[in-house]
């Protein structure tokens, strides 16, 4: 039901272009597609909120066109078409009722709605990633494959405010290779921390005279691919290339822990602002929800396409809401009730039954007890 | 001589303990229960088991014997036989099975990289290589593998690279690449590239059996395209990897060659064999299996060609985490 898009806790995006709700109570997902027939080259390859009230999604997909969905209503009500460089979104914002984007050959736009005086920028080839600081919203860092993280004014789109600079030579003396992968701006503080294909999780300082990262720290051997900072900012959330995710502790730049279950590439991680829980979606075409503190998981949807990017809702009574489904049906088992109330009581064992969506299966939490081999009575 | 007798009387005296034992419940559980495991002398021990397995198995062919009679008294009233549990019917069902009415699965294996080849877009052209310096046998296997596989080439690998091979492949038009590793003499592992940009399976290789090793084998494979079975490919991942084998073969086999090649998946192995078949009549076939027949099963599925440091991988084989249950399946 359109009505029911709210209801919705994360909203994931897949390459084949159909935009994903998934309502974790009620354990259901639903597809919202853009047009009719689905084509591939409408895949989604970014997604961003709206505006701060999460009332609006905007989806960058693969042909250059920017998607404006409304949970509101539960459709999508208009479409621009944002062409220019080569190369798929890696980046989607907006401030002040402009879209802000970046592809992969490097061009950064600013577009009006105007569609005049669009303000672009070349920000180096090979980007892989653009994030706008929340809380200045005229910042966004960029940073890519031998693309350096740079920090970007867009009132001043000429010179970076801030240009990293790599770090030393290794012990071999030879130049260490950059790649860039996500990166994330630490709330309260200028600081940024990215993670990089040569698992490498990097903290940099605008504010400190030196322009080379404060902290590094390195997770395991395979690229790092997505990036989150856990609702404390004092540690991030990575997920590799491989199938694992950590968490790593900033202020002293080793892992606190690991989480498990992934079988295929993590393309996006994002924690949740309040709760300690972190979504997370990849390659293996599953949605995973882990309890951060308890390294549990505590929710895993199955969902056909793989899926390249989610937003999590900053929801945050997800208990206390009814898992009971909604009011048309709430008639029938009035109707019900009246037909049984005028029946005799017989007594019975009652049996609790779970009502489970068949696409969606959660997980039995807890282990299993393990099952005793009947051994005859021995000699 | 004390030993005999000992052991004589010794059996004798353990004979009466199950004796002892029976008469036991009367007297309340007095003296304790008696157990074999408790008798020290090994001889002797091993001796009382083989009694008690003797006995297990009388009292196993009663009850069989019993059982059967019933039923045949019981005539057409009997209750259906019990289904014996195999690990197959235990299954878990895995919830990415893929459901043939399911719209959008079959949008997305109609657009994904093997769909080219599933509209006949493209003609597959396999080149075979092995890692470097093969010894004999795996020499020998690519040569058959080439026999069995039309259009397909076998080259010398001279430690080439492999991310230098691919775009030199990728221009001569070929459209998937195999490589099969070696270790001590036997090849034991298998990678299977879709060339143009398409995802690459890592396989370990088992039980390589070659064209003479074979007993009761047919004549040499001849030049006809071969059909292809693929068995039990039921989850998305099965889909995939059903679907990267069956590019490897031409699109419309020559049913006048009588030959096919079989993958059938059994709880995640894959079987390979090839053979000529003959109808003998509306319900009687012959086979004669022809060419080599390996064993292999999935280690990882990466996207995109080989790359297996910095790419992004769809699946990988997880020991810890995925093989927890024996009930348990992925493909």
């Amino acid at each position: 039901m359109a009505s029911s898009a709210r209801w919705n806790h994360v909203w994931v995006g897949s390459e084949t272009g159909i935009l994903k709700g998934v309502n974790l109570r009620r354990r259901q997902a639903t597809n919202y597609v853009a047009a009719s027939a689905l084509r591939r080259d409408e895949g989604v390859c970014a997604m961003c909120w709206g505006d701060p009230s999460e009332s609006e999604i905007l989806i960058g997909c693969l042909d250059g066109s920017v998607k404006l969905f409304s949970t509101e209503k539960g459709k999508f009500t208009e479409s621009r078409q944002c062409l220019g460089g080569e190369g798929s979104f890696c980046g989607l914002a907006v401030h002040d009722s402009s879209i802000i984007t970046c592809v992969e050959s490097g061009l950064l736009k600013v577009w009006r709605d105007a569609s005049s005086e669009n303000m672009e920028t070349q920000v180096g080839a090979g980007v892989c990633c653009m994030r706008q600081n929340p809380a200045q919203p005229q910042c966004v860092g960029t940073g890519g494959k031998e693309n350096a993280l740079k920090v970007w004014d867009l009132h001043r789109p000429e010179e970076p405010i801030f240009r990293a600079k790599n770090v030393q030579n290794d012990w071999l003396n030879l130049r260490v290779p950059v790649w860039e992968r996500d990166l994330q701006f630490l709330p309260g503080s200028e600081k940024i921390v990215t993670c990089t294909g040569h698992h490498q999780v990097r903290l940099y300082d605008p504010s400190s005279p030196q322009r080379r990262p404060v902290l590094e720290a390195t997770y395991g051997e395979y690229p790092l691919t997505a990036l989150s900072l856990t609702p404390g900012a004092d540690s991030v959330v990575v997920g590799s290339s491989h199938g694992d995710m950590a968490v790593i502790d900033l202020r002293q730049g080793r892992l606190v822990k690991c989480l498990k279950g992934f079988a295929g590439s993590v393309r996006s991680v994002q924690c949740h602002l309040t709760l300690p829980l972190v979504a997370s979606c990849g390659l293996d075409r599953f949605l995973r929800v882990h309890n951060i503190e308890d390294k549990r998981l505590v929710h895993k949807v199955y969902l056909k396409s793989r899926l390249n990017c989610l937003l999590l809702t900053s929801c945050e009574k997800w208990e206390d809401e009814d898992p009971e489904p909604t009011a048309p049906q709430a008639d029938v088992k009035e109707e019900e009730d009246e037909l049984w109330d005028g029946m005799e009581t017989v007594a019975t064992r009652t049996v609790l039954k779970r009502t489970v969506d068949p696409n969606v299966r959660e997980i039995q939490l807890g282990k299993h007890p393990k099952k005793q081999k009947r051994m005859s009575p021995g000699p | 001589m004390s030993d005999p007798g000992s052991m004589a009387s010794g059996a004798a005296g353990s004979a009466e303990g199950p004796g002892d034992a029976a008469r036991a419940p009367e007297q309340a559980l007095f003296p304790p229960a008696f157990s074999v495991s408790e008798i020290k002398n090994k001889q002797r021990r091993h001796f009382m088991f083989l009694r008690w397995k003797q006995q297990q198995r009388k009292e196993k062919l009663a009850n069989k014997k019993k059982r059967r009679k019933e039923r045949e008294a019981l005539g057409d009233k009997a209750p259906p036989k019990p289904v014996p549990k195999t690990i197959e019917n235990q299954r878990v069902y895995d919830e990415t099975t893929v459901d043939p009415n399911d719209e959008e699965v079959a949008f997305d294996e109609s657009t994904d990289e093997f769909a080219p080849y599933f509209n006949r877009q493209t003609i597959p052209k396999i080149l075979i290589t092995t890692s470097d310096r093969p010894r004999g046998r795996t020499v020998r296997f690519c040569e058959q593998l080439s026999t069995i596989i039309p259009n397909s080439h076998v080259y010398y690998r001279r430690g080439l690279a492999l991310k230098r091979i691919i775009p030199q492949c990728i221009s001569r038009d070929f459209t998937d690449l195999i490589v099969i590793n070696e270790d001590r003499k036997i090849p034991n592992g298998l990678v299977l590239s879709h060339l143009p940009d398409g995802p690459t399976a890592h396989f370990r290789m088992s039980s390589v059996r070659l064209r003479k090793e074979i007993k009761r084998k047919g004549k040499e494979p001849t030049k006809h395209q071969p059909e292809v079975i693929l068995n039990n490919f039921t989850t998305r991942l099965g889909h995939s990897v059903g679907r990267m084998f069956a590019s490897l073969f031409p699109h419309d086999p020559q049913f006048i060659g009588r030959q096919v090649a079989t993958f059938h998946n059994q709880r995640d192995y894959i079987f390979f064999r090839f053979h000529r078949y003959i109808f003998r009549s509306e319900k009687k076939v012959g086979i004669q299996e022809l060419g080599p027949r390996f064993t292999l099963k999935l280690r990882s599925l990466q996207k995109g060609t080989f790359d297996s440091k910095f790419g992004e991988y769809e699946w990988i084989h997880k020991h810890r985490e995925m093989d927890t249950s024996r009930r348990k399946f992925h493909l």
